[in-house]
């Protein structure tokens, strides 16, 4: 049976290069890069006929994908808001507050840490820590890191991330900040 | 001021790129390697500096790297590792988003020394924008010459590529690094076979810490031994400290080896001192593995010598009283912190990050997290406190690699010096109850 699920063509064509950094015979060592660049292009998580279209573009076996999906935090194996909002919440941003951006969050959007909104916009996730510890507390959505959160300025990135209305990922462009 | 080796140039504006990065000197070891030495001379001048692995370990680079086996005919490889997990660190990330160069050109010098013609810098997934600032460094250096075929008329051929993780703490170790390059989970591998002899796809391959691969840069341009003349003793060099916590001014610092801890704390210089005027209560300095030390013993050794950010400083008095520099991970806590709730965030980290491969460390963090969550959330008795102790006494040293040990460290060293603390929460706890 025809697998229905596939890759934009410039993104088919972004996978071959990556595929040709490694040695012939190799390539399975593209399928993290791959799994990233699917999550990006199904809306943010990677269901099984995805994975299998991985797979097939690699050429190994579907197995082979599942068991390393699974294994690492920043692939989703279930649906996510389009705004994924991973908190760090590890030892330097808990000692800074991490815990009441977590729960400013929770209050504000009206979902408890693991939950989407019902309009399917914010996903709430803490996470492990991202090497963000001299500006702690942070968060992480799509690539921006935004850092020395408070309570005013979780508000007015929810209310950018809400009036952009997009989907972030991985690949957005990052206003890198100067230290 | 402590002599700057590393951040010398980071606050210049447009370091990022390839121009401004040329414009103060950039590429000059690759230029001095591949024109005037041979491999072997610059692997020499590695050794000569004294310089230790910067990741953690602390390990001799000119030692490692001169255990990568040299079969005629198999390729060799250089693998970065940016997999930077530990918490508190997060001086990887600050050198590869402000000077990006800095690790390429060391990246292709230390490559030029081992014979590697690729090199992969294999960066944790959630860097992923530093990923795209090294991407486009890389294109720079290539359009410029300094990778590609034939790189400056040498003969030497070498191609570079960045490879993003997943999420994986574990992936920070070697093995699992390269099991993770090559597609997988994340699991360590047994050891020996080392990298250095079956590393990458089988092949001879060495893999070094950022900061280690960017410190081969003054070691070359400079010679091995001005690196070994700054520092102290075995501990040579200057270091990235990432300071973080209670403090005023955290932020990732350059030092020589061997400068007081006090003196980090407490000048304006670095830390700049514990913020809101408050008391200093205890430090984790050298990322959320190494032993926790409270206030008196980490400005003083036990024999009340002043202590020194130094790999053998900070060791003395093993781990009765002493603890490690591990990544320069330094985590400053206030009189107002609770180490036993900070204990809690660490064993709930361990157990996440586990690769649940050694049933110790798979079964052993989960436990130490789920004892600790009680202890936290108020329903804590005396006897849990000797279960920890327990607990982690079955992990450590019982498992392939050392996440077991690193998740045991803490919980072990949090009880030595902060037994008190656990009691009387607990304590308080029952009052509460009744």
């Amino acid at each position: 049976m025809e697998n229905k699920v596939q890759f934009k063509p410039e993104t088919l064509a972004l996978a071959k290069e990556i595929m040709g950094r490694y040695p012939e015979g190799k390539q399975k060592s593209a399928l993290l890069p791959l799994l990233h660049l699917a999550q990006a292009e199904f809306n943010g998580w990677l269901d099984v006929p995805v994975m299998d279209m991985v797979a097939e573009v690699i050429g190994i076996q579907s197995i082979e994908v599942y068991e390393v999906a699974s294994f690492y935090s920043m692939y989703n194996l279930k649906p996510v808001g389009n705004c994924l909002l991973e908190i760090c919440r590890t030892s330097s941003c808990w000692l800074r507050g991490a815990e009441d951006i977590v729960s400013h969050l929770e209050n504000k959007l009206g979902i408890k840490e693991g939950e989407t909104t019902p309009d399917g916009m914010f996903t709430i996730k803490t996470v492990e820590c991202l090497g963000s510890c001299g500006t702690a507390p942070m968060m992480q959505c799509g690539a921006q890191f935004h850092e020395n959160l408070d309570t005013d300025k979780v508000d007015s990135i929810l209310d950018k991330l809400r009036a952009d209305g997009k989907r972030t990922n991985y690949f957005d462009a990052v206003v890198v900040k100067e230290y | 001021m402590s002599k700057k080796l590393l951040l010398k140039h980071d606050h210049e504006p447009g370091i990022q790129s390839y121009e401004v990065y040329r414009k103060h000197g950039g590429y000059a070891s690759v230029e001095k390697a591949l024109k005037t030495m041979t491999p072997e001379a610059v692997v020499e001048e590695v050794k000569k500096s004294g310089l230790r692995g910067r990741g953690g370990a602390g390990f001799p680079t000119g030692m490692k790297w001169s255990f990568l086996a040299k079969p005629e005919g198999v390729p060799r490889y250089l693998v970065c590792n940016a997999d930077e997990s530990e918490p508190g660190t997060f001086k990887d990330r600050y050198l590869m988003s402000r000077i990006p160069h800095f690790l390429i050109e060391g990246m292709i010098t230390s490559s030029f020394a081992l014979g590697a013609k690729t090199s992969y810098i294999y960066v944790r997934g959630e860097y992923y924008y530093v990923i795209a600032i090294l991407e486009k460094a890389i294109k720079e250096a290539y359009a410029a010459g300094w990778l590609g075929k034939n790189i400056l008329g040498t003969g030497f051929d070498h191609d570079m590529y960045v490879q993003p993780g997943g999420g994986a703490y574990i992936c920070g170790e070697e093995t699992a690094l390269l099991e993770s390059l090559e597609g997988k989970r994340g699991n360590p591998r047994i050891k020996p076979p080392f990298p250095a002899v079956k590393g990458l796809w089988g092949c001879p391959t060495v893999v070094n810490n950022v900061e280690t691969i960017a410190a081969v840069v003054p070691i070359v341009n400079d010679g091995g031994e001005a690196y070994a003349a700054i520092g102290i003793g075995k501990s040579t060099g200057t270091k990235l400290i990432s300071a973080s916590g209670h403090i005023n001014k955290p932020g990732v610092y350059e030092i020589e080896l061997g400068l007081p801890v006090d003196e980090f704390i407490n000048s304006d210089e670095y830390c700049g001192g514990v913020w809101k005027g408050r008391k200093l209560k205890a430090v984790v300095a050298g990322g959320s593995s190494v032993p926790v030390l409270p206030a008196d013993l980490i400005m003083k050794t036990a024999a009340g010598e002043p202590r020194l950010m130094s790999y053998e400083s900070l060791a003395d008095g093993g781990f009765a009283s002493g603890t490690m520099l591990g990544s320069g991970g330094f985590i400053v806590m206030d009189e107002t912190a609770s180490v036993v709730k900070n204990l809690w965030t660490f064993a709930r980290f361990y157990h996440h990050e586990s690769c649940g491969q050694c049933s110790p460390c798979r079964e052993g963090t989960g436990w130490m997290e789920k004892v600790l969550h009680k202890i936290v959330h108020g329903h804590g008795e005396m006897k849990d406190i000797d279960l920890l102790w327990d607990l982690q006494r079955k992990i450590e040293g019982n498992t392939i690699c050392p996440l077991g040990d690193a998740a045991a460290w803490p919980v072990a060293s949090a009880i030595r010096h902060f037994r008190s603390e656990f009691e009387e929460m607990i304590n308080s706890h029952a009052v509460e109850h009744a």
